[in-house]
């Protein structure tokens, strides 16, 4: 099977890489580049686990070839602590136990702060609706909930 | 498994690609990536056309040009469709919605496809390579049909007579147990003048509901005129069977949601 080369942005970092054509961005990430943050769940586009960000808005990477990201600004989970201090969404993760198994907490975390990043300012019903693609089989959903909403007000608090 | 992945500039040469044995055409990837993720060993060419002609909206006296690539996401943002955001909204979440295309569903068999089924209420017209044809003559042939499916042409319904309800266990999104899209003109006494009303996961893809359609010309959208619309909505289904909901059960309650729907 021919190799193509597929060169992105991840997390700030140019990266390139010659991958098998038909490669999903999820085992690019994964077994190429070595961020394993994306995590594969049910490879059918239901569970949301491998959640990135691509330009700016949320993708499946499992459902997404990694040769048709050439060029584009891939966000992951991995990404987002700087210097050693998380992000504000991951410390509202740790503060309101919503992370139990941790298989889903990437993909919630990427839903997450795309809501954030549009509405800074969200309502539970905007939570509800931006991680109504991501599958959690232990929390039961509502700590992951209050951490969105808890990650919120301590971005708005910092900004105030 | 292995794919290989063609881009391709033009629709035309894209076409010519596709005639090849085992090549599937990738649009957004929720459907073929999906198969092809599930083991699916028939899909091992993928052909994809970057015109960005193909994802564009254009909206004019009325009229909407949705291309093939616009997603689910371009369409429930979009200012001046919001007729059209309840069912593009319905699909997926929000990542499926960032990828999944107006032409891919039209493709999506039950118990996916929900914004099919408003194209079918809709009365759109497909267009493909090979030409324009009404949207009931496409979903009929989308099996064997090898024409690149370029744009979807609709009339802007009115917002106040086009009606969308999606059916789903999990909250606030889930798989369809059923959806039903009804375009309604009521005369100024409120007797129904013209009714198209199309089905999801009541066959293997979108269908009309004729005799509902005929059953409801006539009446006032009240509990009692509407009785034998709803009778009728049954006539010639056949829904589907899945982990979400048996035929039987589909059955059983799709005369009780097209009444919410046509009561709201």
């Amino acid at each position: 099977m021919a190799k193509v080369p597929v060169q992105f942005t991840l997390n700030g970092s140019e990266k390139a890489e010659f991958v098998e054509s038909g490669t999903t961005l999820l085992n690019a990430l994964r077994d190429k580049i070595g961020d394993t943050s994306p995590k594969g769940g049910c490879h059918q586009g239901t569970c949301g686990a491998c959640s990135v960000i691509i330009d700016g808005e949320l993708r499946l990477s499992c459902l997404t070839l990694a040769e048709t990201c050439g060029g584009a600004d891939v966000r992951t989970t991995a990404g987002l602590a700087e210097g050693g201090v998380l992000h504000p969404l991951q410390r509202a993760f740790l503060d309101a136990f919503a992370t139990q198994c941790g298989f889903c907490t990437p993909g919630m975390i990427m839903a997450a702060k795309v809501l954030l990043d549009r509405t800074p300012n969200p309502s539970r019903e905007d939570v509800v609706e931006a991680l109504s693609g991501n599958i959690c089989r232990c929390t039961g959903y509502e700590p992951i909930i209050q951490a969105v909403l808890l990650a919120a007000r301590a971005n708005s608090q910092n900004a105030a | 498994m292995s794919l290989a992945l063609q881009t391709f500039s033009s629709v035309k040469d894209a076409n010519a690609a596709l005639q090849a044995a085992g090549t599937r055409y990738l649009g957004g990837g929720t459907l073929v990536v999906r198969a092809a993720n599930e083991g699916d060993v028939a899909v091992f060419n993928l052909i994809r056309v970057s015109d960005p002609a193909l994802s564009q909206i254009a909206v004019s006296g009325g009229k909407v040009r949705l291309g093939a690539s616009v997603t689910m996401a371009a369409i429930a943002r979009h200012p001046e469709l919001a007729a059209l955001a309840p069912a593009a909204r319905a699909v997926g979440g929000p990542a499926i919605r960032n990828m999944a295309t107006v032409g891919g569903n039209l493709f999506a068999p039950a118990p996916y496809g929900d914004f099919a089924v408003a194209l079918l209420a809709l009365d759109a017209t497909v267009v493909t390579q090979a030409g324009e044809v009404p949207i009931e003559t496409f979903l009929a042939d989308r099996d064997t049909s090898r024409a690149i499916l370029t744009a979807v042409d609709i009339a802007l319904p009115k917002a106040e007579s086009f009606r969308f309800l999606k059916v789903s266990r999990v909250k606030p999104k889930g798989v369809s147990v059923l959806s039903i899209a009804a375009l309604l003109e009521l005369a100024s006494d409120g007797t129904v003048t013209s009714a198209r009303i199309a089905l999801g996961c009541m066959a293997d893809r979108p269908m009309r509901a004729l005799a509902a359609e005929k059953a409801l010309l006539g009446c006032k959208l009240t509990p009692q005129e509407i009785a034998p619309a709803l009778t009728a909505a049954s006539e010639g289904i056949a829904p589907i069977t899945d982990p979400i909901a048996s035929a039987w059960y589909r059955a059983e309650v799709l005369p009780v949601h097209l009444g919410r729907l046509l009561l709201d």
